[in-house]
């Protein structure tokens, strides 16, 4: 929860548009190192962008991303800035990890090996080591007896779970959450929040997450940011964001979730 | 005109031993068009924008005009630009660059149809392209459009007959020889007709089982 004096991830002045469509205006957005960042916002208004464009899943049109002090979609090359070719791109985004609202677990893999894919080849670590790994990490969040079960035997909540140790055992030092609970029914919500918290609990990793499960951002956000059409309208603690909002149009986003029907994390 | 038995076990022989021919110009073939119907999808994906509408154009053409066509032009035209080519070679290379242009279609729907999402996982673990083809993407992709494959190769087994246009003695033209040599062709060419529908049919039923066995696969 600490914040140092650079940030880990920097967006400066960065615009997208899809054709004529601006999902991200000139933004300018901070992450500090271990810091915990829920954005909040109706859909469309650019938060998956802003993510997606930090795991280099985007290219920005314009402005610039920094992770830890290097910028992710420039080089510099012979002294001079220019765009990120894929060795780069490759090299910075080790550090970043994410977990998709559709899980996108390999099916044609069983569930160990769905961990262990990506550690054997991409880290080249052996197969033994990765497989112990892969084996503690399903441990530590109680799927160990599903290892040799392939994903289309899962239940949404169970995916989701592997899909967060898929990325986990990458050991990145950002990791992305983009809308992990919202394709779940309610009832398997609890033991995906239950994980996440358990990463959260981590002081020195940074998150990215994106949610609608207000309680769950109360819980552990450091600080919430609220977008609409493209821009940060209003940002702070989230004490503050919810419980006292400023502008207009972050009032009348959290006036669709009702004091009362603020979701719980599950049980 | 009647069915001579006698006469028609003395020809088997002489068909048979050209069926080797029609079945190994036909594998030959195949064999081809796998390798070319992948390289056309890949080239045609290309983000080289030249490179994927030259490929996208060469695919439509040869597409749409008849293999008979093309078979003439392989065998006929290339020794006029210094390639002379055997009948059985020339076949091969018609068959195979013919449908190499339907089983790219192929392959690029059933990789089209593996979700986005995997692609995207494939890139937030760090993946390398290669990898993210190999490990990932075909392995989703093509098992499903293997039925597809399937019946384009029973299809070419069919069209081999075309061969015998520029002279490759497989088993229809076998049939010619002899019926022109015997004047009866009720046997030969009933027996060429038989011959066919004893390997295609099977290979069908095979196809139809691998059909609702792989599909659905996950």
């Amino acid at each position: 929860m600490t914040q140092t004096a650079q940030p880990m991830v920097q967006y400066s002045k960065v615009s997208k548009s899809y054709g004529d469509l601006k999902v991200l205006k000139q933004i300018d957005f901070e992450i500090g190192k271990g810091e915990k960042v829920v954005l909040i916002g109706p859909s469309g208004s650019g938060k998956t962008t802003l993510a997606r464009l930090l795991m280099t899943l985007e290219r920005p049109d314009s402005g610039t991303i920094t992770v830890d002090g290097t910028p992710l979609w420039h080089e510099m090359v012979k002294g001079k800035l220019v765009k990120a070719g894929e060795k780069h791109l490759r090299k910075m985004r080790g550090n970043i990890g994410m977990v998709f609202q559709h899980f996108n677990l390999f099916p044609n893999m069983t569930v160990l090996k769905n961990v262990m894919e990506a550690p054997v080849s991409v880290l080249k670590t052996s197969k033994d080591e990765a497989r112990e790994k892969a084996e503690a990490m399903l441990d530590r969040i109680g799927l160990l007896d599903k290892a040799n079960s392939y994903p289309a035997k899962l239940s949404g909540g169970q995916k989701q779970r592997v899909a967060i140790a898929r990325a986990l055992v990458m050991n990145p030092r950002i990791m992305i959450f983009d809308e992990p609970t919202s394709a779940l029914d309610p009832e398997l919500v609890g033991e995906v929040l239950d994980v996440i918290k358990s990463i959260a609990d981590n002081e020195e990793m940074t998150m990215l997450l994106i949610t609608h499960e207000m309680d769950f951002a109360l819980d552990i956000a450091d600080r919430v940011a609220f977008f609409d059409g493209g821009t940060i309208v209003e940002q702070g603690p989230p004490q503050k964001i919810f419980y006292e909002p400023e502008s207009p149009r972050l009032k009348a986003f959290l006036r669709r979730f009702s004091r009362s029907g603020l979701r719980s994390g599950g049980e | 005109m009647l069915w001579d038995w006698q006469f028609a076990f003395s020809i088997l022989p002489q068909i048979l031993a050209a069926l080797k021919i029609t079945i190994s110009a036909t594998f030959a073939g195949f064999l081809l068009a796998l390798i070319l119907g992948m390289l056309f999808m890949f080239l045609s994906r290309s983000r080289v924008q030249p490179v994927s509408v030259v490929v996208k154009w060469l695919v439509q053409f040869i597409r749409n005009t008849p293999l008979l066509v093309q078979l003439y032009f392989v065998f006929y035209v290339f020794p006029e630009l210094g390639v002379s080519l055997s009948p059985f070679t020339a076949g091969v290379i018609g068959l195979g660059i013919h449908y190499s242009t339907y089983l790219s279609e192929v392959f690029r729907s059933g990789i089209d149809a593996v979700p986005k999402g995997q692609w995207e996982a494939c890139r937030a673990l760090n993946f390398t392209r290669s990898q993210t083809w190999w490990k990932i993407i075909i392995p989703q992709g093509i098992p499903p459009v293997i039925p597809v494959i399937g019946n384009y190769l029973i299809s070419m087994f069919k069209d081999t007959p075309l061969l015998s246009a520029i002279t490759l003695v497989e088993i229809l033209q076998t049939a010619k020889i002899i019926g022109s040599g015997t004047f009866r062709y009720l046997e030969s060419f009933t027996i060429v007709g038989v011959l066919f529908f004893l390997l295609s049919y099977p290979a069908s039923k095979l196809v139809k089982y691998m059909e609702n066995r792989w599909n659905p696969r996950y």
